[in-house]
């Protein structure tokens, strides 16, 4: 018969695949150093900056964030990651939290990274930063009409009802932005904030270019934004009908988060870790920011064209450790508020 | 040489939770005989058939094919080991392969040049040699189990199951199909346990008929025997009809509400209640058209052809029924006088259970 | 006394009572060797499920989002909207294309499977950035009718309308196979019983085609309830969302693992459910000679009508996201920026397609053997054990590589405290091996359900007859089983391989170091908005997923042909 003469064919195949499945995909030779990466973006060419740089090695897995935490964990001891690298605050003060991370102790390290964007007992170091600000039409929106010492706020008064696009709650940067809140604020004005956005009809993109979008097309007034995804945008459509504002530059300061990395507690190689976090802080931030529009951490390095052309701002002084443990409480605030 | 049965029950017993379906079966089949198994639905026949086949395995006894024990505490041969083969109403036949390859599909393992000659043997046996490429689809309903039969023959095993063979085919097949399959199997000398609930089929077909109820055996014996001398009531009322009337035994004389029924020998001392099986063609009528009283009267008349079922409503109030010649209609309301028809000696039943001595005393 | 497993007279459904209809095995007690693997198989697949179950019962006490009741809604609610979606479009779109014949039908046949080739991810974008307010299409209207125009399409109806779209193909293949299938004295019964086409279709082939019709819904549902990413685009919060909210926003895995255990509760709903259409009917039915459904014509202005439903149901579901992605692939080749299709592509094609045929093989094998298992008989245990292998399916992808992973950590621990240097070492994340374990656990499910429904239709007493003809188990499954079921066995494998194709969570979290997918390639970029160079990788994932559904209806128009009952 015709079937089981495939099936059994195929049975072969499959045993012979998977055996020899490890050596056909698994990597022959492992690197020096291997790093869990939840940075994707441009990560390839930075590894291999910095290995011409310093001639040690390095494989990268990039993943999710939470995932790969995760796969650390599980992995236990056996795990061969040295570096997690994750794009948001809230997860490295999570891998710290649960463990992961081993304190570095580096004077390079101390210097290059400003204290608010490194973890108080150094587990974690920020590397390149975001901040998260308001975009608006000019064809609709009069920039007088935001509220300059406290823009998030200024964005619950009834003037924005039905004119106001942001993420949903599943994004990460809306709960981080709420924790800055209460951390800023205190839990009661932050809810009523975000009370605020609800009563004004808030309508949610999923997505930061679908903001931008909505703001060129007219169909919302203003937006929050991460600033690099409009420098991007701007990038490949420079006539868009959309300008930036840095947010609360007459109050506390518009809200940044960073992307950053840990060193893994059970790496076999921590000090070809912590020369790669040293690396990325100074030498490696110009690498890093590439082409992605970031801000480097290190105040010594500068900004890409597009993302300096929107000229300087005062960020949120506050520290991004507090993101991390008031993420969990700012989704619940973003629950009780009925934000979606 | 003593042949060895080629099928031998002894208290088998298997039950499904609760419900009893097979309760300490015992029966010998000898090679070659063609045995069937009656009774309504539900009375253990198909789960007799499955032990056999090995398609459930009993809870006690021990089951032997051809001096074979393939089921007992210790043992279970699966069914493929068994060398019993399956017939079923539906006939299952394979729809993807020809008739040819359903056929040899039994006979796995044989040199190929035996397994052609052995296919072409069986379909000419069952009068298919020329379908032997066809697929199951393309053939008729009666074809079909002739292929099925031969199907389950050609690895020549020590038993062919039947399971209800004919009732899918359409009545007047029927009657062609079976007389055509009863032949292949005697002539083959195979032995045979057709399952049946037709009791006509049962009777005609069988060398010996086994019938069972609530999964015991209540008779195994040959069809004349079980239509004239029924063991138990349920035997009785299952195979033919039968009416019961309560009789009462005197001096060896059998007396019920329709008067002296006839004598019994050995039972002289004997004074007993007992019920007396009568069978409508025992019954005889005679038409008492100036009768006015309350007595046994036609209440209903069916017309049969060759025969005319006519129901008698006794004094009493209990109905006997009686088969005349088709020439005697007597109308409904006819006054009649009922009787046994000479020479008949009828069945007696104390309780539920026929009996040939008188009991005793108690 | 139960007269188990006798079959029913031809072309009725079961003549017999309830209690032997619903046993589908041939015989009460099975084969220990045989049942054995079925509890094998249960247990594998169960583990990493039941581990994630298992750590997130050592965490505190659950700590859900107050908003979970909500979320419960959201999920019926959605799942009721798609469910009635898919139905309405799988099974009349089946209907139209099996009994009748119009222009382009015999194209349309397959092309309406190609939904299916689409990731979620892609399309939630794809839609919105098309469809929604600010997209090109309101766009355009906005220019003739003027500003006021502007309605947003991230909402739960729309949500339930673009998955209803992209996912009634399930539907759709179980439906047509069963009307393909259906024996047609059946239909020329109910003809003659003077019901119309309509008639005959709604009082009778639809009645008997309940079980796939079931299977596919089934499916559909499993789908909704693990979505992550088409919800998520469309704002809809459903129980799965609360997963990911609660794991990656509060980072809290073990109540994000009780939540996932919420989510199975709804699939033990949905299976019963199918259980309960199913009924207890026999579907089985014995085909006798007859015309059958034979495809009407269709003409004139209907002929047209008919191909332009077909039409509208595809583009709206297939062509728009795929002249989308196009769109902006020319766009990305316009410029002189390099292709994505460079560098690790090559290698990550050659993945896809490795990882889909070994999955799609191997779960396909084990469902045809677990089939063929339960067939050989065993308790209702057994039956149990076979039903628990589906429950991956209704697992979110990243919860069952989190379970994968802690079910090795688990045997690594174990193997080393019997003794074993090293354990397992990093088996699971150091080869390929996890990821198809995972695939295994996540896509059994829909393999499972595709054989199931095939073995349904497969008489017991073929069974019985075999064996006793001196088949054993061996031969009985490749000579009779096996072919019986293929059309099962094929619609098994287009699901499972194009599943995997697509497949990301499980990619990402399990992969070894150097180990890409073109899915997981597609993500990153996408991730990144990147979508001009997303959209080549995109298309490439639709067009490799389109083989197998082309490779499906080669068969099926060879098997029609062929020697079917």
């Amino acid at each position: 018969m015709r079937k089981p003469a495939l099936l059994v064919s195929g049975l072969a195949m499959a045993t012979l695949v998977t055996a020899s499945g490890c050596s056909a995909f698994g990597s022959d030779e492992p690197a020096d150093l291997q790093v869990y990466s939840a940075r994707h973006y441009g990560a390839e060419e930075v590894f291999a900056q910095f290995t011409e740089d310093t001639g040690i090695t390095v494989d990268f897995l990039a993943g999710d964030d939470a995932e790969l935490l995760q796969r650390i964990r599980a992995e236990g001891e056996e795990s061969p990651a040295d570096v997690y690298m994750t794009v948001d605050a809230g997860n490295l003060w999570a891998a710290a939290d649960q463990g992961v991370l081993a304190a570095v102790d580096s004077p390079v390290l101390d210097e290059a990274v400003p204290k608010q964007y490194r973890d108080s007992q150094d587990r974690w170091f920020g590397l390149v930063m975001r901040a998260r600000t308001v975009i608006y039409n000019p064809d609709n929106v009069d920039p007088s009409e935001l509220d300059t010492e406290d823009t998030y706020a200024g964005l619950a008064d009834p003037t924005w009802d039905g004119r106001l696009c942001m993420r949903g709650t599943t994004g990460v940067y809306t709960a981080s932005l709420v924790a800055s809140l209460i951390d800023l604020h205190g839990r009661e004005k932050a809810l009523e904030i975000v009370e605020g956005w609800v009563a004004n009809d808030v309508r949610i993109e999923s997505n930061d270019v679908l903001l931008i979008d909505a703001v060129d097309a007219g169909t919302c007034d203003v937006a929050l934004v991460n600033h690099y995804y409009l420098a991007r945008e701007l990038e490949e459509r420079p006539d868009l009908d959309v300008e930036l504002m840095w947010a609360s530059q007459d109050g506390a300061g518009t809200h940044v988060n960073v992307s950053g990395a840990g060193v893994v507690e059970s790496s076999d190689n921590p000090e070809d870790a912590q020369a790669l976090m040293e690396w990325l802080a100074t030498d490696g931030q110009d690498d890093l920011v590439a082409g992605n529009q970031e801000f480097p951490v290190n105040a010594d390095v500068p900004a890409e064209d597009i993302a300096s052309g929107f000229g300087d701002f005062d960020p949120m002084p506050i520290d991004a450790e507090a993101y991390g443990s008031l993420n969990a409480e700012a989704i619940d605030l973003l629950a009780e508020a009925g934000y979606q | 040489m003593t042949a060895t049965p080629a099928l031998v029950l002894e208290g088998v017993s298997k039950s499904y939770g609760a419900v009893p379906a097979a309760c300490d079966v015992d029966l010998v089949v000898p090679s070659g005989e063609l045995v069937t198994l009656i009774g309504p639905s539900g009375c253990g026949k198909s789960t007799a058939l499955r032990l056999i086949a090995g398609l459930e395995r009993p809870d006690r006894g021990e089951i032997r094919i051809a001096g074979q024990t393939v089921a007992d505490g210790r043992t279970f041969v699966p069914p493929e080991r068994r060398r019993v083969g399956l017939v079923f109403q539906d006939h299952a036949l394979f729809p993807h392969l020809s008739v040819r390859r359903n056929v040899e599909f039994g006979l796995h393992g044989q040199p190929r040049a035996d397994r052609a000659a052995r296919v072409t043997q069986v379909l000419d046996l069952v009068r298919l040699g020329h379908l032997a490429d066809r697929y199951p689809h393309e053939l008729s309903g009666g074809e079909q189990q002739r292929v099925a039969l031969a199907r389950a023959l050609a690895p020549r095993p020590a038993v062919v199951l039947l399971d209800e063979p004919f009732s899918s085919l359409d009545e007047n097949l029927r009657a062609q199909v079976r007389a055509e399959l009863v032949g292949v199997l005697r002539e083959t000398g195979t032995t045979a346990v057709f399952v049946t609930h037709d009791q006509t089929e049962a009777l005609s077909i069988g060398d010996r008929v086994v019938v069972m109820t609530s999964g015991r055996i209540e008779q195994a014996d040959t069809p004349s025997r079980v239509f004239e001398q029924p063991a138990t009531r349920f035997v009785a009322s299952f195979m033919g009809d039968a009416d019961f009337l309560r009789a009462h035994v005197h001096r060896a004389l059998l007396t019920c509400e329709i008067g002296v029924v006839s004598t019994v020998p050995g039972w002289a001392d004997a004074e007993t209640d007992v019920d007396v099986v009568l069978r409508p063609h025992e019954v005889a009528l005679t038409a008492e058209p100036d009768r006015s009283d309350d007595g046994p009267a036609v209440v209903a008349v069916e017309y049969h052809g060759a025969f005319v079922l006519h129901t008698v409503r006794l004094g009493s109030g209990q109905t006997v029924r009686s088969w005349q010649p088709h020439s005697v209609r007597h109308p409904v309301g006819t006054p009649v006088r009922v009787s046994v028809v000479p020479g008949v000696t009828p069945t007696l039943l104390v309780g539920d259970t026929a009996v040939s001595s008188p009991p005793p005393r108690g | 006394m139960t007269q188990t497993a006798f079959p029913p007279p031809p072309t009725r459904l079961s003549a017999r009572g309830p209690a032997q209809a619903r046993i589908r095995r041939a015989s009460s007690r099975g084969r220990p060797g045989w049942s054995a693997f079925v509890v094998l198989v249960a247990v594998l697949v169960a583990a990493p499920v039941l581990g994630v179950l298992i750590d997130a019962g050592t965490g505190q006490a659950p700590d859900l989002p107050r908003n979970v009741g909500d979320m419960v809604l959201t999920t019926l609610l959605l799942m009721g909207g798609v469910g009635l979606g898919t139905l309405v479009l799988g099974v009349g779109l089946a209907w139209l294309v099996t009994a009748h014949t119009f222009p382009l039908r015999n194209v349309l046949v397959w092309l309406l499977v190609l939904p299916l080739a689409m990731p979620a991810y892609i399309l939630g974008f794809v839609f919105l950035s098309t469809l929604d307010a600010a997209g090109p299409v309101q766009s355009a209207v906005r220019g003739v009718v003027g500003d006021g125009f502007a309605f947003s399409l991230a909402t739960l109806p729309g949500c339930v309308v673009v998955m209803s779209l992209t996912l009634y193909p399930y539907v759709y293949l179980m439906a047509r196979a069963a009307f393909v299938e259906q024996a047609p004295t059946t239909y020329d019964a109910a003809r003659t019983l003077g019901a119309g086409r309509a008639r005959a279709f709604f009082r009778v082939l639809l009645p008997l085609a309940r079980p796939s019709v079931a299977a596919g819904l089934a499916l559909v549902m499993m789908e909704v309830l693990t979505d992550f990413a088409t919800v998520q685009y469309f704002n809809v919060q459903t129980v799965s969302v609360g997963v990911y909210l609660v794991w990656k926003g509060s980072f809290d895995f073990a109540s994000a693992a009780q939540l996932a255990s919420l989510v199975m509760l709804f699939a033990v709903a949905v299976l019963a459910g199918e259980r309960l259409m199913r009924g207890r009917s026999r579907f089985t039915q014995k085909g006798g000679r007859g015309s059958g459904l034979r495809p009407a014509p269709l003409t004139g202005a209907r002929a047209w009508l008919a191909t332009g439903v077909c039409l509208l149901a595809l583009g709206a579901s297939f062509f728009v996201p795929v002249l989308r992605l196009g769109a902006w692939a020319v766009e990305r080749a316009a410029s002189d920026r390099p292709s994505a299709l460079g560098g690790q592509f090559g290698e990550a094609f050659v993945n896809s397609v490795v990882v889909a045929v070994i999955a799609s093989l191997t779960c396909v094998t084990l469902a045809l053997v677990m089939g063929h298992a339960l067939r050989l008989g065993g308790g209702r245990s057994i039956r149990a054990a076979a039903q628990l292998t589906t429950f991956g399916y209704a697992v979110p992808g990243a919860v069952i590589g989190i379970g994968t992973l802690l079910t090795f950590a688990w045997a690594d621990r174990t193997l080393e405290a019997v003794g074993v240097p090293g354990g397992t070492g990093l088996l699971v994340t150091g080869s390929v091996l996890g990821i198809l374990y995972a695939y295994a656990v996540r896509f059994l499910g829909p393999a499972y359900q595709a054989v199931d429904a095939a073995y349904a239709s497969v008489p017991t007493t073929i069974t019985q007859s075999a064996l006793s003809l001196g088949a054993g188990p061996v031969r009985l499954l490749g000579r009779v089983h096996a072919p019986l079921v293929r059309s099962g066995v094929a619609v098994a494998l287009v699901l499972v391989a194009i599943d995997a194709i697509k497949e990301l969570p499980l990619v990402l979290l399990l992969r070894p170091f150097g180990f890409t997918t073109v899915s997981v390639s597609v993500y990153q970029l996408a991730k990144e908005n990147l979508w001009d160079q997303a959209a080549l990788p995109a298309l490439v994932i639709v067009a490799l997923a389109m083989v197998p559904v082309f490779l499906l209806f080669r068969q099926v128009r060879h098997g029609d042909r062929g020697s079917r009952p």
